[in-house]
């Protein structure tokens, strides 16, 4: 489904090398989790991947179902079925939660040439997606992510996904910030929305989370590069020993 | 003081080219008290202070600069789905057959040249009165003139709780049209109404409203101006506000190249608010000023003001507002912002907050900012499948939500928010 060939990135604006050859394929129905160092690169590699700006690509690729994700707009890709879960989601004050979801929804069916979404079918759909989430109704009405607590936020990010039913899910850190509780409900959103057809892609730092999210490939980024990947034990060796041994091998 | 040569001939030329109300009563009276003040204050010119971002010369000349009739068929008109009483004025004169009849439940409209004839009527007691008192500490020349040669106008008395909005619809037809309106507005004692205001007018429009909000009693004002590009404007609000009494004016502006709304605003009884709000959308050759004056003159009262102006391509806006809390005007709650959205670098923001406090016990804050769209709402928007026309437009009225919440009525706010969407979506093609 994503297929990343020696990704090298630069900042735009600096002479900064970020990304160094990453190499990456996430096949559908498969979670593949990233861990790796803070400063390694994770964040980069979803924001090159969504299209944020800063960023300029110096070589290697990137496809979505083989095509190009790189030359597309943002919402290009999102309409292709690429989401990304944000580390630090943005807070928009002014627009309505409620009004951004259904925005996002429907551009999204209008690009893919779907019929619109009522606003009934849409607020029903709302409203039993976020009781799952236990998202009440005042965080819907509120604008996007303002005052929003950081568990809170990261719910929020959830709740899009499981409306925008992407095919490629990026989640970065998306448990950062959740006690044990949203944790739970947070996986479960996720375990929900596994199917053969969607892959996941989940950037972590913790082993916790991924023994509610059972990950099928793990991969160590480090320095801007994927330098080793192996199954779900990769993830408890980390948690055991951290970084150093598995750096050291293969420096 | 005497004028300065250039200033005073202006001024006489001015006065010249103007032609008065006949036969109008006590309004005789008035207007040429009003054109002996105007004579010793002069017309404005560039180089005084209270113009100094705005340049009056084509509010001032003698003949306005012609402006093509704007064709707006392509929608409905604003406020049309909304229950009112409507008074039409074409190119600034009084249209009786256009206009509905103008008796309604709670309160009185009348004709101000009929009024005028009669002897005794409060109206008397307003005219001009509100208008020379916001004369202190600035002249207003332009509201002076307004004051001399109003060539109509309408006259509204609240007894009670008016039945739906009084709803003024100026009606453009001439290119030619040089229109001089003077609205009186009294709100009695624990009376509510609302004023509606919309359409270009004339060429050149000259407005000005006095407005006398008694104690406990309501006035709203919600005003749009647009889409006209040619339209040069210039209003004044001058209002008195009574204990426990609420004032709202909201303004909607959308293109013109030239408009200045100034606001004079007076609280006098304790307790009282003041809410003024703006939402200013320029394209191009757009020059939108609001001035305004708040004065706290009693205790515990509170006053916001809100203005957000939108701008691109090569468009102005300016604000110049004040705050004055005179000594005695204790638990004074006062609050001002003024921000602009600039959707390109050419585009341009001049602001001058103020802040004059002679009382110690109060709460008063202001700020001004100017900024693009940001970058970082703009991607997540994106990143969620919303193209970027359509983020920027969604980011644009987020940014213009703290004015339209100033509206206190529903219907109306949506009203306003469905015109400033329409404006958006033409731009975007
Ligand atoms: N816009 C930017 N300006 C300057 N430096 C940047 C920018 N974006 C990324 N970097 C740098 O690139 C490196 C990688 O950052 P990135 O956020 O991708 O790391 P990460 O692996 O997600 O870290 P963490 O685990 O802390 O979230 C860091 O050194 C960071 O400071
Ligand atoms: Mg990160």
């Amino acid at each position: 489904m994503l297929e990343i060939k020696n990704l090298h990135v630069k900042l735009e604006e600096e002479d900064k090398q970020i990304l160094k050859g990453v190499d990456l394929t996430v096949e559908a129905g498969k979670v593949h989790a990233i861990m790796g160092p803070n400063g390694s690169g994770k964040s980069t590699l979803s924001y090159v991947l969504s299209g944020r700006d800063g960023y300029e690509v110096t070589a290697g690729s990137a496809t979505l179902d083989g095509e190009d994700l790189l030359e597309q707009e943002p919402e290009e890709r999102a309409a292709a079925g690429l989401f990304l879960a944000f580390q630090y989601p943005v807070e928009i004050p002014g627009v309505g939660n409620m009004t951004f979801l259904r925005t996002a929804v429907n551009a999204q069916r209008k690009a893919r040439g779907e019929e619109e979404m009522s606003a009934a079918d849409f607020l029903k759909l709302v409203r039993a997606k976020a009781k799952d989430l236990k998202i009440d109704a005042d965080m819907l009405k509120r604008p996007v992510n303002t005052g929003f607590s950081g568990g809170e936020k990261k719910r929020n990010e959830i709740l899009q996904m499981a409306m925008l039913e992407p095919k490629m899910c990026i989640l970065d850190e998306t448990d950062s910030g959740l006690d044990v509780d949203a944790m739970k409900l947070v996986s479960e959103g996720v375990n929900a929305l596994r199917d053969e057809n969607r892959a996941f892609l989940v950037i972590t730092h913790y082993q916790r989370l991924l023994n509610h999210i059972k990950p099928d490939v793990v991969h160590i980024m480090a320095n801007g590069r994927i330098v080793k990947t192996g199954g779900p034990e990769l993830a408890l060796e980390v948690e055991e020993n951290g970084y150093a041994d598995i750096l050291a091998e293969v420096a | 003081m005497a004028l300065p040569k250039a200033k005073e001939d202006a001024t006489v030329a001015r006065i010249a080219g103007l032609t008065r109300l006949e036969g109008a009563g006590w309004l005789d009276g008035a207007q040429a008290d009003a054109i002996t003040r105007l004579r010793a204050m002069g017309m404005p010119g560039r180089r005084d202070e209270y113009w100094k971002y705005t340049d009056p010369t084509s509010l001032a000349s003698v003949d306005p600069v012609p402006a093509a009739v704007f064709d707006t068929s392509d929608e409905a008109p604003i406020f049309d789905g909304i229950d009112r009483l409507k008074v039409v004025f074409v190119d600034g004169v009084f249209d009786a057959d256009a206009s509905d009849d103008l008796s309604m439940e709670g309160i009185e409209i009348e004709r101000l040249q009929d009024v005028a004839k009669t002897d005794i009527h409060w109206a008397k007691d307003l005219y001009g009165v509100l208008e020379t008192r916001g004369q202190n500490p600035v002249d207003r020349p332009l509201a002076v003139l307004n004051t001399a040669f109003a060539t109509d106008g309408i006259v509204i008395r609240a007894t009670g709780k008016a039945a739906k909005p009084v709803h003024m619809i100026y009606l453009h037809k001439s290119d030619s049209s040089d229109a001089i309106l003077h609205h009186l507005v009294k709100v009695e004692e624990g009376a509510e109404l609302t004023v509606l205001e919309s359409g270009p007018a004339a060429a050149r429009f000259n407005q000005a409203m006095e407005v006398e909000v008694a104690d406990r009693a309501d006035f709203h004002h919600i005003r749009a101006q647009g889409r006209d590009h040619e339209r040069r404007a210039v209003t004044h609000i001058f209002a008195r506000l009574g204990t426990e009494s609420l004032f709202k004016s909201f303004t909607m502006t959308a293109n013109g190249v030239m408009t200045r709304n100034e606001a004079v605003i007076e609280l006098t009884g304790d307790d009282a608010s003041a809410h003024i709000a703006g939402a200013a959308m320029g394209d191009g050759d757009f020059h939108h000023d609001d001035t305004i004056f708040i004065t706290h003159d009693a205790v515990n009262c509170e006053s916001r003001q809100v203005f957000k102006k939108v701008l691109r391509n090569g468009a102005t806006g300016v604000f110049q507002g004040k705050i004055l809390v005179k000594a005695g005007a204790q638990k004074t709650d006062g609050y001002q912002i003024s921000q602009s959205l600039l959707l390109d670098d050419d585009a341009q923001f001049l602001a001058k907050p103020e802040l004059e406090i002679y009382a110690d016990d109060v709460a008063c804050s202001h700020g001004s900012t100017s900024g693009a769209i940001d970058d970082e709402a703009l991607f997540y928007l994106r990143s969620r499948g919303v193209p970027a026309g359509q983020a920027t437009d969604l980011l644009t009225l987020a940014f213009l939500a703290e004015a339209i919440d100033e509206i206190a009525d529903e219907a109306i706010a949506d009203e306003i928010l469905s015109r400033l969407e329409a404006w958006l979506t033409r731009r975007r093609g």
